[in-house]
């Protein structure tokens, strides 16, 4: 690691060798056969293993310790473990009897209930959960409730959710669990009804016997639970039985989201847990010098706290209206922050200084492009926000998240608390593209709470979201394309950013103080980018690097972390090559792919969308593609560059190009579920429109400008394509592979080869408004705007 | 503080908070009435979208002293009372479509599209694409192409 905070590669050639992955979750007895358990309990609990057994528990203990020294050894002041995590907790938490297992449990209503360790967060994991549950109990899907799980240090690693991976961990472990429970279920009917389980069919949740005669599993649950936990082989179903998996299922929580009664964070009532908002600095990261006037905002109507905290100054108050008019009202003198007069220009400089050489051009014919991703935004809808609870002794959050291990471990280290006096019930997230990996708004709310001695409901003002929050890093990527005659010789991409937090780890405190250390850092990032990337194309030797800078920003991972970046620089010189050899893009592609379900996708988006079609002049279709997550997508879009279109009229929002029809195609092995499949295929074709036309963040002076959805130009209604069709192709594995994030970088991709098209100009910076800044930008003093007025005059 | 009276969802309810409260705290914060989302509080992203008097308003932007005694406020959690049923059109549509993703932003894309669809009636006009193009109304999860075709569908239940 150098002085600047730059961090030496380590070269993969070749990309595509992977490390075997390692296999968690109950152990296989066959092909279908596995072991699940069913616990002592008055009525039926069946469970299933996780979590992975001891040895990968001692592997992350001695990783950890290999990486502090490591870094000890470099000079560099290392994280001791057990300022977070001590031994005593640790073994405690090993020592756990239920250490690991997932539990399917049945009430005596009939209604199946599942403690998801996962966070829902739109992504449609609560259904497709409840779908395994159904399918392998035979019960109705309406009768089984999928819940969050609070925190569960003993899982370990294992409660993360990231990387499209919820799916792929958990389905086998949930089967696995409703199966045992299906058998014990029969068997108890067996007995009651004098008749062997072969004789019995359970079904709609109920068995029926062979005189007709019918039992609910309400009434069978408690005579099927066990005296003492006993462990159970089970077959799980072949997938051509299924009749609930594969098949489209709406989502199990719709019918509360329309009416309003699905509770996000902010809609809970915790006794006394008053709207709290935090003053917040005028650059990235600056620290409160002084308050001028604290008693006087202590005074102010409503107001019952006001305390000075690491993030700023934090005002409780009766309502969050009460709040905004006191964080307008205080007077605070600033210490600088992380990025103190930096700029968008000034990081690009700090990007160029750090990328890694790409090595003397070849003696052979060869395309090179230089493309760079401006700062963008991971603000979901819901800004950050978490209630704590904090009294001596003991602390209670509630809150989103996606690594709530990390959260609880982290607060109670923060507390001086043991990590079992910490409770973290994880909530339904109002969105999260990547935001939720981090627990900031948690963090601040325990601070608060013990400084005030009162519980709070702590929330980010949307500016402090926008201007404070999570960013997905500024990036450059070089690509080198070497061909001679019809066949590509080699490709080579570097891609330098500034550093991506990745310090939720793997969801785990001992990985992620790994992540926190500075050599650690480094050589986590680059694993991970390794592990995401891959090459679909018979591009001969390839290389891919990734260099990282500048620690200085707020940043983690954002929906598809690198892909996006890295595929839309790909894609765009892959159109560029089959260019100069006077190919079509889509022929091109289509014949040096190396994977069949690659070219299905591909050949699947070129029928839909009719590629190669006359189109007008300032119109035209691109076409991309990208696998990851055990998945393939192919996109094609038609966008419309014309002057009508890209100067059309919008109030307060960006026009620009239209993308008119837009074909994607999805092979995610088994779709669980279909329809939400397709609606995350969707949403990943909005942010990849987003990235290349629309949303960016501008860095001036220390500070980004945006602090409104009407400065950051996330897709919209008026951006929206009016033509979308969504192609699930037939499971090729019989597995289930990632989704949530897998169609941003195709999509992204396919809209900049389009706009390349279309306008006879290749985009090389992203996105590519980002030259003209289409609002007025807001104060930073005082942080949050004032509450309208006005509301009256716009009633329509 | 002064005491202030409206119609929430079919009933008279009396607040006591500062005059320029803005209504979207009342409800959530004062009356607990959850539906109506915080995205932004400056009338931008439209996640409170309520009605008020049967047309679209955004309660982040609303002093409570702006209202009558007399106004009738809707939220989500009233707008299939406002039909008599338990389900408003626009909300089986919504419903019909698997429209929601997270579901932060559903109940006031719902409410906008209730009064879209009534506007439109008025002017005695069918929704048109524009029309569809105009609503402000941010979903982050991007669902938007499900949302115009729930609109449409619920328009036609109407």
């Amino acid at each position: 690691m150098s002085s600047d905070g730059t961090a030496t590669p380590r070269d993969t050639a070749g990309g595509l060798h992977r490390p075997a992955r390692p296999e968690s979750g109950p152990p296989a007895l066959g092909r279908r056969r596995f072991l699940g358990y069913v616990l002592a309990a008055p009525t039926l609990v069946a469970a299933a293993e996780l979590a992975p057994a001891a040895p990968a528990r001692a592997a992350g203990t001695s990783s950890a310790g290999a990486a502090s020294s490591a870094g000890a050894a470099a000079g560099i002041p290392s994280l001791e473990i057990t300022d977070l995590l001590d031994l005593n907790d640790a073994m405690t938490i090993a020592a756990l009897p239920t250490s690991g297992l997932i539990t399917v449990e049945v009430h005596t209503d009939g209604t199946v209930s599942f403690a998801l360790p996962r966070a829902e967060v739109g992504q449609g994991i609560t259904t497709s959960t409840a779908m395994l549950i159904a399918e392998e109990m035979g019960v109705p899907v309406d009768r089984v409730r999928v819940t969050l799980a609070d925190a569960r240090p003993e899982l370990l690693f294992n409660q993360l959710t990231g990387g499209s991976n919820t799916t792929i961990s958990t389905y086998t472990p949930v089967r696995v669990a409703a199966a045992v429970a299906r058998l014990r279920l029969l068997r108890a009917a067996a007995a009651e009804l004098d008749a062997p389980v072969g004789d019995l069919r359970l079904d709609a949740g109920v068995v029926t016997g062979p005189a007709g005669r019918r039992i609910g599993i309400g009434e069978l649950s408690a005579k099927a639970a066990a005296l003492r936990t006993e462990a159970e082989s089970v077959e799980l179903k072949a997938s051509e039985e299924f009749t609930v998996v594969g098949r489209p299922h709406n989502r199990v929580d719709a019918l509360d989201a329309v009416t309003g009664r699905k509770r996000f964070t902010m809609d809970l009532q915790v006794p006394n847990a008053l709207p709290t908002m935090v003053c917040r600095p005028p650059t990235i990261n600056g620290k409160v010098g002084s308050v001028a006037n604290l008693d006087e905002v202590r005074a102010m109507p409503g107001v019952t706290d006001v305390v000075v905290i690491s993030t700023g100054v934090a005002v409780r108050a009766r309502t969050f209206g009460r709040c905004v008019d006191a964080v307008r009202a205080l007077r605070v003198t600033w210490k600088p922050g992380t990025a103190e007069g930096k700029s968008d220009a000034t990081v690009l400089k700090e990007l160029r200084a750090a990328e890694i050489p790409i090595g003397l051009p070849p003696l052979t014919p060869h395309v090179e492009g230089e493309f760079t991703f401006h700062f963008r935004s991971n603000s979901a809808l819901e800004p950050n926000c978490a209630i704590a609870d904090v009294r001596p002794g003991r602390a209670e959050i509630w809150a989103s998240l996606k690594s709530p291990i990390v959260a609880q471990e982290t607060i109670a280290a923060r507390l001086g608390l043991p990590v079992g006096a910490v409770t973290v019930h994880v909530t339904e997230g109002g969105g999260s593209f990547g935001r939720k990996l981090f627990f900031d708004a948690a963090l601040e709310a325990a601070e608060v709470s013990r400084k005030t001695g009162k519980p709070v409901k702590l929330m980010w003002h949307r500016a402090d979201d926008s201007r404070q929050g999570r960013t997905h890093p500024m990036a450059r990527s070089r690509v080198r394309i070497a061909y001679a005659g019809n066949t590509v010789l080699g490709y080579r991409q570097r891609h330098t950013g500034v550093a991506t937090d990745l310090g939720h780890g793997l969801g785990e405190l001992l990985t992620a103080t790994v992540a926190q250390l500075p050599v650690g850092d480094a050589a986590f990032s680059q694993v991970f980018f390794q592990l995401s990337q891959s090459m679909p194309y018979e591009f001969g030797v390839n290389s891919r690097l990734l260099n990282e800078t500048d620690k200085g920003f707020n940043t983690g991972s954002m929906r598809n972390v690198f892909s996006p970046d890295v595929t839309c620089a790909r894609e765009l010189m892959v159109d560029r090559v089959a260019a100069k050899m006077g190919k079509d893009p889509y022929a091109f592609r289509r014949d040096l792919l190396r994977d069949d379900r690659a070219r299905a996708a591909l050949e699947a988006v070129a029928e839909a969308g009719n590629w190669g079609r006359a189109m007008p002049a300032g119109t035209a279709q691109g076409i991309a593609l990208h696998t990851e997550y055990r998945s393939v997508n192919a996109v094609l879009v038609e966008i419309d560059c014309r002057p009508e279109t890209v100067n059309r009229p919008v109030r307060d929002g960006v026009a620009g190009p239209r993308v008119t029809r837009a074909f994607t195609a999805v092979d995610v092995g088994l779709a669980v579920n279909p329809r939400g499949l397709e609606a995350q295929m969707m949403g990943c074709l909005m942010d990849g429109i987003a990235l290349t036309l629309t949303s960016s963040l501008h860095l001036r002076d220390g500070h980004f400008l945006e602090a409104s959805w009407d400065n950051y130009f996330y897709t919209r209604q008026w951006n929206t394509p009016p033509e979308v069709e969504v192609i699930v192709l037939p499971d090729t594995t019989g597995k289930p592979g990632g989704a949530g994030e897998l169609g941003v970088a195709a999509s992204m991709a396919a809209v900049a080869c389009a706009y390349g098209r279309a306008t006879g100009t290749m985009p090389t910076t992203f996105p590519v408004n980002h030259g003209t800044l289409s609002f007025e930008p807001k104060p930073t003093v005082p942080p949050v705007p004032a509450s309208p007025t006005d509301g009256l005059d716009h009633v329509r | 503080m002064p005491e202030h009276t409206f119609r929430l969802n079919g009933e008279q309810v009396t607040v006591d908070v500062d005059d320029d409260e803005r209504l979207l705290w009342v409800l959530r914060d004062v009356l607990g009435v959850t539906g109506p989302k915080y995205g932004c509080g400056i009338n931008v992203c439209k996640a409170c979208t309520s009605h008020l008097n049967g047309r679209a308003v955004n309660p982040c932007a609303v002093p409570v002293k702006d209202l009558a005694p007399t106004d009738e406020i809707t939220t989500i959690e009233g707008l299939a009372a406002t039909v008599g049923a338990d389900l408003h059109p626009m909300q089986r549509a919504w419903l019909d479509q698997d429209v929601a993703q997270c579901g932060y932003c559903q109940p006031g894309q719902i409410m906008a599209a209730v009064a879209l669809v009534r506007r439109v009636a008025e002017e005695g006009r069918e929704i048109t694409e524009a029309d569809l193009d105009g609503i402000r109304n941010i979903c982050r999860c991007g669902t938007y192409p499900r949302i115009r075709a729930a609109i449409r569908a619920g328009a036609a239940d109407m």
